[in-house]
């Protein structure tokens, strides 16, 4: 009930938007889907190529939720804005799902790559850290009962983290090279050919889509949770 | 510096000299707590020497209040004034160094003793002397080596009254300061809030029961 | 820097009085490393091998066990609003206890970890670099630690969620450190040492600053 003005005015323009927003990306992803299984197999990885299409959007959305998180809690904490809250702790769950996907295709794709399911490889290990980073946000954000503080630590938390990302990032790469020495074949990296990469950018667009309608599905709910919680405290004497 | 070695004289208060501190007016505050208003509207002024006492039931937010003046805490609305020196103090941070704090919690380690407790904030806030002293005055000295572990909720709370006196703070904040005192340090509280008020300091106590001051009353419903 | 001493003083002394954290983080590294060797198996090669990894990783257990309480203790027990008064800013707060902590876990253990690393065999090229890695590690791990310490200050089991906020973010130290032992002992020069270094450096820079804004938002909310 105070400084809910804002909110009530996403209400009205998310009200609005939302439906075109989940078509677009049923679109997109329709599409995404068919150029994925239309593309020809890969003359080196096969069929096992597709598995690209669903892991690396996966991977790049997992990434970019993290720069949203860490962009709304700057903001939540600068401008002390309710709205910018919500979205980063909405944000949260969505990316460790991604992120989760990301691994989970990843280590899909390396059962035949590699014949294992995980290698520790630094790009999947960094991922892996990067969804310990995506629980202890959400965890943080659960733990501590007053909304505001929580908000407020869980904004410290993220940029943290977002300012620790590159340099875990660095050392995993370090770490990988030391005790592997030989590289081996990086996911995503040698398929250029414009027949790969329409499905990839189709997808890609579709995955970003999908983010935003489940975040702004998830903004709604919260911030009608927080409506009835009002009346009811309100209500009672 | 000028007047500081001058005991006797306005601006001492047992020993310990007070910055000047002339004012601290509130206007309109508002509090939320959890998403509920707790108050609003709370208005008041203190001048040099005066003292307010803080009335009303648990969970009217006499705490919150005594939080917000020394600005511990947000305000939800309306504004606070201090002024010192001769020139309004702005920052709440800055508001910090004139408060003189008796919370609930009495802030004492159970592995310390009285004196080392002291001998810590004193050094804190700023190199004061007369621990023994202080430790006198709130008749202490016989415990004053003990593991503060073994002191009583009574024993603990006068500990924290020398802190109060040691730290030399012109605005005192006392929540409850009487609450678990006998009848004799009930009478060393009223006595030190006169000889704090002599000295021209300010405080704002909240409290439930009766205290032998000359003092303004708020009353918060 | 008066007030920072004593406050530095003041926490050295209560976690190495009876009930304080240091010698607790001490026999808790010891026996991290000692059930390695039943989880893995004892042969000496291979204890050789892992060893220095093992010590890091028990060395950064031990360092979280006692970060819960770094600032809970003062929040429960009323001291921090007393040192969110005090004439230290909480930039100054935050490195003091850092500090505290730091001598009390990272240092002695860093100190004791030879003796252990005796029990893994650990060729002795690997000695000096296992001792200055974790004498420039462990000041990062108290220091992140003492963010996530202050983030988790009001939750009533914050010590369960701790661990998980700071892990991921102390891969690196991990890494760097374990690194910089292999490297030792290989013979070879790939400058984990100084990535090391420089990481606890940035951390233990920056730390109090993300540290005070934590404290901020719980003593003001």
């Amino acid at each position: 009930m105070f400084g809910y003005a804002n909110p009530k005015r996403f209400m009205e323009l998310s009200g609005a938007v939302l439906l075109w927003l989940a078509a677009a990306t049923a679109v997109l992803l329709a599409l995404g889907l068919y150029l994925s299984f239309a593309a020809p197999p890969d003359y080196q990885q096969g069929d096992t190529v597709r598995i690209m299409f669903v892991h690396v959007p996966a991977a790049w959305v997992a990434m970019m939720a993290y720069g949203f998180m860490a962009l709304a809690s700057l903001i939540g904490l600068v401008n002390r804005h309710p709205l910018a809250d919500i979205a980063a702790k909405e944000a949260a769950p969505l990316g460790a799902l991604f992120t989760a996907l990301a691994l989970i295709t990843g280590s899909l794709w390396g059962r035949p790559m590699w014949g294992t399911y995980w290698v520790w490889d630094g790009r999947l290990t960094s991922f892996l850290l990067l969804l310990f980073l995506y629980l202890g946000y959400i965890a943080l954000w659960n733990a501590i009962e007053s909304e505001t503080r929580a908000a407020r630590a869980a904004a410290i938390l993220a940029l943290v983290g977002v300012v620790n990302l590159p340099i875990i990032e660095f050392s995993v790469q370090w770490w990988s090279t030391l005790h592997q020495g030989e590289s081996i074949v990086r996911a995503g990296g040698p398929l250029i050919a414009s027949v790969f990469l329409w499905p990839l950018f189709l997808m890609a667009a579709g995955y970003t889509l999908l983010f935003f309608t489940l975040l702004i599905v998830r903004m709604r709910t919260e911030i009608l949770e927080r409506r009835a919680r009002a009346l009811a405290l309100n209500a009672s004497p | 510096m000028g007047g500081r070695d001058k005991p006797g004289q306005d601006g001492w208060v047992m020993g310990v000299w007070l910055p000047q501190l002339e004012c601290i007016e509130a206007l309109k505050l508002a509090c939320v707590r959890g998403g509920r208003a707790v108050f609003r509207d709370v208005s008041f002024r203190l001048s040099r020497g005066e003292a307010l006492v803080v009335e009303g039931p648990n969970g009217s937010g006499k705490t919150s209040l005594l939080r917000l003046i020394a600005g511990l805490l947000g305000p939800a609305g309306g504004t606070i004034h201090v002024s010192a020196g001769g020139s309004p103090v702005a920052e709440p941070d800055e508001r910090g160094k004139y408060i003189g704090w008796l919370g609930h919690q009495d802030g004492a380690k159970a592995q310390l003793t009285p004196r080392e407790t002291l001998a810590f904030f004193a050094r804190l806030y700023g190199g004061r002397e007369g621990i023994a002293e202080a430790l006198e005055s709130v008749s202490l000295t016989r415990a004053a080596d003990l593991p503060c572990q073994y002191l009583s909720a009574g024993q603990k709370k006068r500990l924290a009254l020398a802190r109060l006196m040691l730290c030399g703070r012109p605005l005192w904040l006392l929540d409850e300061p009487l609450a678990a005192l006998d009848a004799q340090g009930k009478r060393v509280v009223a006595e030190m809030l006169r000889a704090h008020a002599r000295a021209g300091g300010l405080a704002v106590i909240a409290t439930h029961e009766p205290l032998d001051i000359d003092a303004a009353r708020l009353s918060l419903a | 820097m008066s007030a920072f001493a004593a406050l530095l003083a003041r926490d050295l002394r209560l976690a190495t009085r009876a009930g304080g954290g240091a010698l607790l983080a001490l026999a808790f590294f010891a026996a991290v490393a000692a059930l390695v060797p039943f989880g893995i198996g004892s042969e000496p090669r291979l204890l050789a091998r892992v060893g220095g990894g093992v010590l890091w990783i028990a060395a950064v257990l031990a360092v979280l066990l006692a970060l819960d309480r770094l600032f809970q203790a003062d929040y429960e027990d009323g001291s921090l609003d007393l040192l969110a008064l005090s004439p230290l800013p909480l930039e100054a707060i935050a490195a003091a206890k850092m500090a505290a902590h730091w001598l009390t876990t990272g240092l002695p253990l860093s100190i004791l970890s030879p003796v252990l690393a005796l029990l893994f065999n650990l060729p002795p090229r690997g000695y000096l670099a296992l001792v200055l890695s974790l004498l420039i590690g462990t000041p990062a791990v108290s220091a992140i630690g003492a963010v996530a310490a202050a983030l988790t200050l009001s939750i009533r089991r914050g010590g369960l969620i701790l661990p998980l906020l700071v892990l991921p973010l102390l891969a690196p130290v991990v890494i760097f450190g374990a690194g910089a032992v292999l490297a030792a002992i290989d013979g070879l020069a790939n400058g984990a040492i100084w990535l090391l270094a420089a990481f606890s450096v940035a951390s233990v820079v920056l730390a109090p600053f993300v540290t005070a804004a934590a404290l901020r938002l719980n003593t003001s909310e």
